[in-house]
């Protein structure tokens, strides 16, 4: 990383739309930034003189800023967020931008995902599938002790790579059949992995992936949403999540509890 | 935001759960069911193709080897069982697998359209204004949908051309494939059809025996590293077999010059047997 910021000068051509249901168009704009600048504030700077010229300003969501939360994802320039490898939005730098660059943002897309206005899209169907199964049941009350489930080395290192899912829905956006694998695979490879999850694994694999089937496309193993996960998850969870799926569908329900 | 229940469930289901059919057909029902469904016929297919590639082979051996070949398929089960029996079973399995394989195809693939619509649709496939770069598809990946379209088209060629000998009128000698096969082949036209649809063949088995092991959750890290050399291998095995036919009998190797037997459906199967024998 230099330490010298440059102020380059680029084109935004943002999606803007009103409302769900409004017609959309894509807009330009100049914009001079600092290479130091997120592209979140290339973004809020942009809208600071959006405002000062009494326009509206573009709407696009964003809440940790450190690339945990999930919410600011946006595809730039086609890809969902942006051309840095494993980067969320809002850890992306202009520095990866150069002067005179034309940058086209727009909302993730899939039927799942309608917009709600400009780059703001409701992923609320992400939500749907951790109702129908992304918990696990355990009892209240006094907090049990640490350690007391031993958890296998292994399971854990492979559980926390599937926790790593921040939900944003690139892989969605990303995918040319707009499914929803990869984050269902993860959330489901994350509980199922470990011995806490064990209780519900087969009615959670069953429900999770039933739900996601309402809201998204079927995967065809391009492999398009672990290269745009800012967190990078591997295809190995697609598996995990195909081998589950069956078995239980052939478990014996009476005998798991789980009817 | 703050919502009210009503608001809550803002993005209704595209395709609302359907009551479920008893098990195991449940398992058809859904994408990720139906993906094991795709897999399992794909690999049927892959197998019949492989064996019927190598069986093929039999065509360097000669017009009396190739007349042998076919009628060991038609006498399978030996005594046990009526002539032809095993092979209509086989090609009972084969049209199983072929229509499950087709029908899950094509449900699945709208089913992908039908997720996309708030996307632009170009061709059937989601773009971006700003560009599609693929990072991780290839070009078989992505041309999945048209390869298996042109794989059933030409399959249906390759029945009409040399199982039911409807292009070859007169010149159809049924029970002698060495004939059949040259007669197809020597045609300019024909043999650049054969080399077309066999590239899409192996493009379609290039990405679908990589898919196949992701749809049936075969994954591990002992032999992941494996899978992509396994399809490509199989997919080339397949690919170099099958252009040699049409290849080989434009450059005339495979060619009926030096055949010493009629060719009719009659003595000169006699005499192609009686060869047969005779080696
Ligand atoms: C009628 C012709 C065919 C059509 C329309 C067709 C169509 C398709 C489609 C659309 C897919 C899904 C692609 C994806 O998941 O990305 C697929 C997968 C596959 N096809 Fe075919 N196909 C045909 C014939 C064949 C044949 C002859 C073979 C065998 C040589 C074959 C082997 C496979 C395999 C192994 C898969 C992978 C299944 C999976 O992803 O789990 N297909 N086919
Ligand atoms: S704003 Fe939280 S991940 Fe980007």
């Amino acid at each position: 990383m230099s330490n010298n910021a440059e102020i380059i000068n680029v084109t935004i051509k943002v999606w803007r739309q009103d409302g769900p249901t409004s017609e959309g168009r894509f807009e330009t704009h100049q914009q001079a930034i600092s290479t130091h600048a997120s592209f979140l504030e290339m973004l809020d700077l942009l809208n600071e003189s959006l405002n000062d010229q009494g326009h509206e300003p573009i709407a696009f969501e964003s809440d940790c800023r450190e690339g945990i939360c999930g919410t600011c994802g946006v595809m730039i320039n086609g890809r969902a967020h942006g051309p840095q490898k494993a980067t969320a939005t809002c850890q992306l730098h202009m520095r990866e931008f150069s002067d005179g660059d034309e940058i086209v943002i727009e909302p993730f897309r899939a039927s799942g995902f309608p917009v709600i206005r400009d780059l703001a899209v409701d992923r609320s169907p992400l939500d749907r599938i951790i109702e129908s199964g992304g918990y696990i049941t355990v009892n209240t009350g006094a907090a049990s002790d640490a350690n007391l489930t031993p958890v296998p080395k292994e399971a854990s290192d492979q559980a926390f790579d599937a926790a790593a899912c921040i939900g944003c829905g690139a892989c969605v956006a990303a995918c040319p059949n707009s499914a929803g694998q990869l984050f269902t695979a993860a959330k489901i490879g994350h509980l199922n992995l470990l011995p806490q999850g064990q209780a519900e694994r087969w009615k959670r694999t069953e429900n999770m992936v039933e739900t996601m089937e309402e809201f998204f496309g079927s995967c065809t193993n391009h492999g398009e949403c672990s290269e745009a996960c800012p967190k990078e998850i591997s295809l190995d969870f697609i598996a995990f999540m195909n081998r589950d799926y069956l078995k239980a569908k052939v478990k014996n329900r009476a005998l798991t509890g789980q009817k | 935001m703050a919502q009210t229940p009503n608001q809550r469930y803002r993005v209704a289901p595209l395709r609302p759960r359907k009551k479920s059919w008893p098990f195991p057909m449940n398992i058809y029902q859904t994408a990720v069911g139906r993906k094991w469904v795709m897999a399992l016929t794909g690999m049927g297919l892959i197998g019949f193709v492989l064996i019927h590639m190598i069986g093929n082979l039999h065509v360097y051996e000669g017009p009396a080897r190739m007349h042998e070949y076919a009628e060991t398929l038609r006498t399978l089960g030996g005594g046990l069982m009526p002539r032809g029996l095993v092979l209509w079973l086989m090609r009972l399995g084969l049209l199983g697998m072929f229509g499950l394989h087709l029908h899950s195809a094509i449900t699945l693939k709208n089913m992908s359209g039908n997720s996309s619509e708030e996307a632009t649709l170009i061709g059937g496939a989601k773009k971006y204004a700003g560009g599609r770069q693929h990072l991780a598809a290839n070009y078989a990946s992505r041309t999945m949908r048209w390869t298996g379209p042109i794989i059933a088209l030409y399959l249906f060629y390759h029945l009409a051309d040399l199982t039911w000998g409807w292009w070859l009128g007169d010149k159809f000698v049924s029970g002698d494939p060495y004939h059949n096969v040259t007669q197809s082949l020597s045609s300019l036209p024909v043999a650049i059809l054969y080399i077309v649809a066999n590239i899409a063949l192996a493009l379609h088995i290039f990405h679908g025996a990589w898919s196949m092991f992701q749809s049936l959750g075969i994954n591990s890290p002992r032999y992941n590293h494996l899978r992509r050399g396994l399809a490509a291998t199989l997919a080339g095995l397949i690919l170099i077999g099958n252009l040699s036919f049409p290849l080989l009998t434009q450059t005339g190797l495979i060619s009926e010059d030096n055949r010493e037997c009629p060719i009719n459906e009659t003595t000169g199967l006699a005499c192609l047997v009686e060869q047969a024998e005779g080696h």
